[in-house]
């Protein structure tokens, strides 16, 4: 549908430079909310990047026939048919983690990564490209629960996917499995993110004047 | 979009974009959940079963008896949930006692639980949590803490169950989950009602003697592991984590 390297493009970018968590900071609840365990930030992002895969898809195809005053009552209700879908898939495969977070599956309709990325991007590019970049954001969005609940679950519950990683003696941080946590270990990793992508920015500037002085 | 229509035909057709999502958004759902009804229903009674056997060690197999307001019918009358109990038998058809499913307020929602009565409806067999929403990592181990699970087997309903910060030395008495004494304390109640409402229900055990109260089979406190109760400065009295 387009040339190779746009869709490597829109695939990528998702993943670290425009990630939806760090970058853009979108769709901040489910970061905060639901990963005070890795099992949890693994299956809030599958289920979000499903539903936002299948949005894209289907938003992209019709967006030609969706009029534009109704065009984001329409996402909602393409966005909340596939969380139905997702909630029920869930129920009916992994009742554990179902049974762990029910009531935030369901809020998967309202954050904002999906419907930001059906008003920006899915609603005027082609499919391929729209699926690409969906499956990209749904990655980096997984990648970043992930990466919260596995700072969260080792500090505060002392485990890894439910796996201990320190001795008997350690002492949990029940601070780090609390909402508090959730916070302080995103500001944390926000601040991270930002430094790194300033300090890449400042040594490109330093190349880029080292090349234009000699 | 480009045929330039009038007012009311624009309108129309914004009427027909909606109706036609909302209408194939409708099929799509009443289609999934068509196709992952039997799967959640089976799973839904796998896991009731688990439960049940769970908290009736022994059991092999079970009944649900519904509570008519005279005595326990046979699960064929159907009856509100909140009314049945299921009886749980041994290999050899004896009696192991009675699983109660039993629902209150929790710290966030409603717990919803299963605690097995021996015959005579003196003591606790075991408890499980079926549903709760406590707080991941303080008032969910109320059914993930392995000890105080555990308090619940061979527990005395009678003098009703207390709810204690410490050890607990007395056949009623449960030690409190530090960092999650509301969550701790709402098991507690809950169980409390339960066995109170219950109690009288049970059909008088047939051979056994009645009076097990002095017959102390397996006091609670035999299984305490020192270090468990974490004795650090958690918040005891809240637990945290408003929602």
């Amino acid at each position: 549908m387009a040339e190779p390297g746009r869709f490597r493009a829109e695939l990528v970018k998702g993943i670290v430079a425009e990630n939806p968590t760090f970058v853009q900071v979108l769709g901040m609840c489910p970061p905060l909310a639901i990963t005070n365990s890795v099992l949890n930030g693994v299956v809030m992002g599958i289920a979000t990047t499903f539903v936002l895969v299948m949005s894209s898809t289907m938003i992209s195809a019709l967006r030609k026939l969706i009029p534009n005053q109704v065009r984001i009552s329409t996402y909602i209700v393409v966005i909340a048919t596939f969380v139905t879908v997702a909630d029920f898939t869930l129920q009916a495969t992994l009742p554990a983690a179902h049974h762990e977070m029910a009531a935030f599956i369901a809020l998967i309709v309202v954050n904002c990564i999906i419907l930001g990325r059906a008003e920006a991007f899915a609603s005027r590019n082609p499919v391929g490209l729209s699926i690409a970049d969906a499956i990209g954001m749904g990655t980096g969005f997984t990648l970043a629960l992930v990466l919260i609940g596995t700072v969260r679950e080792v500090l505060g519950s002392g485990t890894f996917f439910g796996m201990p990683v320190f001795g008997p003696s350690f002492e949990p941080w029940v601070i780090m499995v609390l909402p508090p946590g959730g916070f302080l270990v995103l500001g944390v990793l926000l601040l991270l993110f930002a430094g790194i992508a300033e300090m890449r920015k400042r040594a490109a500037e330093r190349a880029r004047a080292q090349e234009a002085g000699r | 979009m480009s045929d330039g229509a009038s007012a009311g035909g624009e309108s129309l057709r914004l009427v027909a974009t909606l109706t036609v999502a909302g209408l194939v958004s409708g099929l799509a759902i009443v289609l999934a959940y068509r196709w992952t009804l039997p799967a959640i229903r089976a799973h839904q009674a796998a896991a009731l079963e688990r439960a049940v056997f769970e908290v009736l060690p022994g059991a092999e197999r079970m009944e649900r008896r519904v509570w008519d307001g005279s005595g326990l019918a046979g699960a064929g009358a159907g009856g509100a949930a909140g009314e049945s109990v299921f009886a749980g038998y041994a290999a050899d058809g004896a009696l192991v006692g009675w699983a109660v499913p039993a629902a209150g307020a929790g710290f966030q929602d409603t717990i919803k639980l299963i605690f097995g009565l021996e015959p005579s409806g003196a003591r606790t067999l075991g408890m499980t949590v079926l549903e709760s929403r406590e707080t991941p990592g303080l008032g969910d181990k109320i059914y993930k803490d392995p000890k105080f699970v555990g308090e619940f087997r061979g527990l005395a309903v009678a003098p009703e169950i207390k709810l204690i910060k410490g050890h607990g030395e007395a056949p009623n008495e449960v030690d409190a989950i530090t960092g999650a004494t509301i969550s701790s304390k709402a098991v507690v109640r809950i169980v409390n009602q339960a066995a109170a409402l219950w109690r009288p229900r049970l059909p008088a055990p047939g051979a056994e003697p009645s009076a097990a109260a002095g017959t102390a089979a397996a006091a609670p406190a035999a299984q305490v592991p020192p270090d468990v109760e974490r004795g650090g400065p958690v918040p005891g009295g809240k637990p945290g984590g408003r929602s």
